[in-house]
């Protein structure tokens, strides 16, 4: 057991981190194309025409992953800015910053495939309902901690404010997820949820399922390759970053 | 195949607007991001080697 935990401080490290996400990278990357080509096949030339939206309906295949991404990394952000707060670890600050900006890109991609699914079906691009609301709220707490981070010169006092602010913001997930049960919206229901059976044809769901997994890998691709780059902004006094064969040449 | 030819493909049933409009915008960006975040990295990159260099000349100059 105490092995484990010496073992998960060493890859804590900014100097391990920074090759193994070197490393993972091109993985990830490969994992995006073959998940995003495959769902996209799926979402445009198996699955069927929806009964009522006719072929907008196909929308979902990006519109749900978003949504999904956009909640999932804000909780995963909100997990290093605390364990960055409680420990003082180095490398958790430097995640939670290489998250935020694919976060709000996810989020911005929600809102956005939302209003051009929502013109045609709703007749309107936005309405202040629950769960368009509490999303845009999510985009601006996304913006909002990139600003406070920005504002701030120094790093640690950056992360500690960006902490606090992720970790009220986390508040907002939940109100986001349940919203179309608490209030009546105009946002229709989870069409997938854990407690029942999905509400779509098979294939429709398998699409959409390979375009979330897509998404996935894609925002951990892209914040690696992010955090790599903060690594280096922060840690460009520390002696083995003089060593990294990338500054020989 | 459920599409006979691809106009019809690209017509999306009178929906093109919007499911072009959706998969576009995310297409752009997932194509931008990385490459700004690429950019950052190198720039850190080069930063980091003129910092090395003009620390160098520092020790240089001193002896």
């Amino acid at each position: 057991m105490s092995n484990r935990i010496v073992n998960w401080f060493k890859f804590a490290s900014p100097q391990t981190f920074y090759p193994l996400a070197g490393k993972m990278i091109p993985w990830f990357w490969a994992l995006t194309a073959v998940f995003g080509l495959v769902g996209l096949y799926i979402g445009f030339f198996v699955a069927p025409t929806d009964a009522q939206q006719g072929e907008g309906y196909r929308i979902i295949f990006i519109h749900v992953p978003a949504s999904w991404l956009s909640m999932f990394i804000y909780l995963i952000m909100a997990f290093w800015a605390a364990l960055g707060l409680g420990f003082n670890t180095r490398l958790s600050g430097m995640m939670a910053s290489a998250l935020a900006p694919t976060g709000a890109l996810m989020a911005f991609l929600s809102l956005w495939t939302g209003a051009l699914w929502g013109k045609p079906m709703w007749g309107t691009w936005w309405v202040w309902d629950a769960r368009l609301t509490s999303e845009l709220i999510l985009f601006f707490l996304y913006l909002g901690f990139i600003a406070l981070q920005s504002a701030i010169d120094d790093a640690r006092r950056a992360d500690k404010a960006g902490a606090v602010l992720a970790l009220v913001g986390v508040a907002n997930i939940p109100i986001i997820y349940f919203s179309v049960k608490w209030w009546n919206t105009l946002h229709q229901g989870a069409s997938v949820s854990l407690t029942r059976s999905p509400s779509m044809a098979q294939t429709m769901l398998w699409g959409m399922l390979l375009m979330a997994l897509a998404f996935w890998m894609y925002s951990i691709a892209v914040s690696l390759t992010r955090v790599r780059a903060i690594i280096l902004e922060r840690e460009r006094h520390a002696g083995w970053v003089e060593e990294l064969k990338e500054l020989k040449s | 195949m459920k599409w006979n030819s691809f106009s019809e493909f690209l017509a999306m049933g009178g929906h093109a607007l919007y499911v072009w409009g959706s998969f576009g915008a995310c297409l752009l960006l997932m194509i931008v991001e990385p490459i700004l975040a690429k950019a950052r990295r190198s720039n850190a990159l080069t930063e980091l080697k003129r910092e090395i260099a003009a620390r160098k000349e520092n020790v240089n100059e001193n002896f």
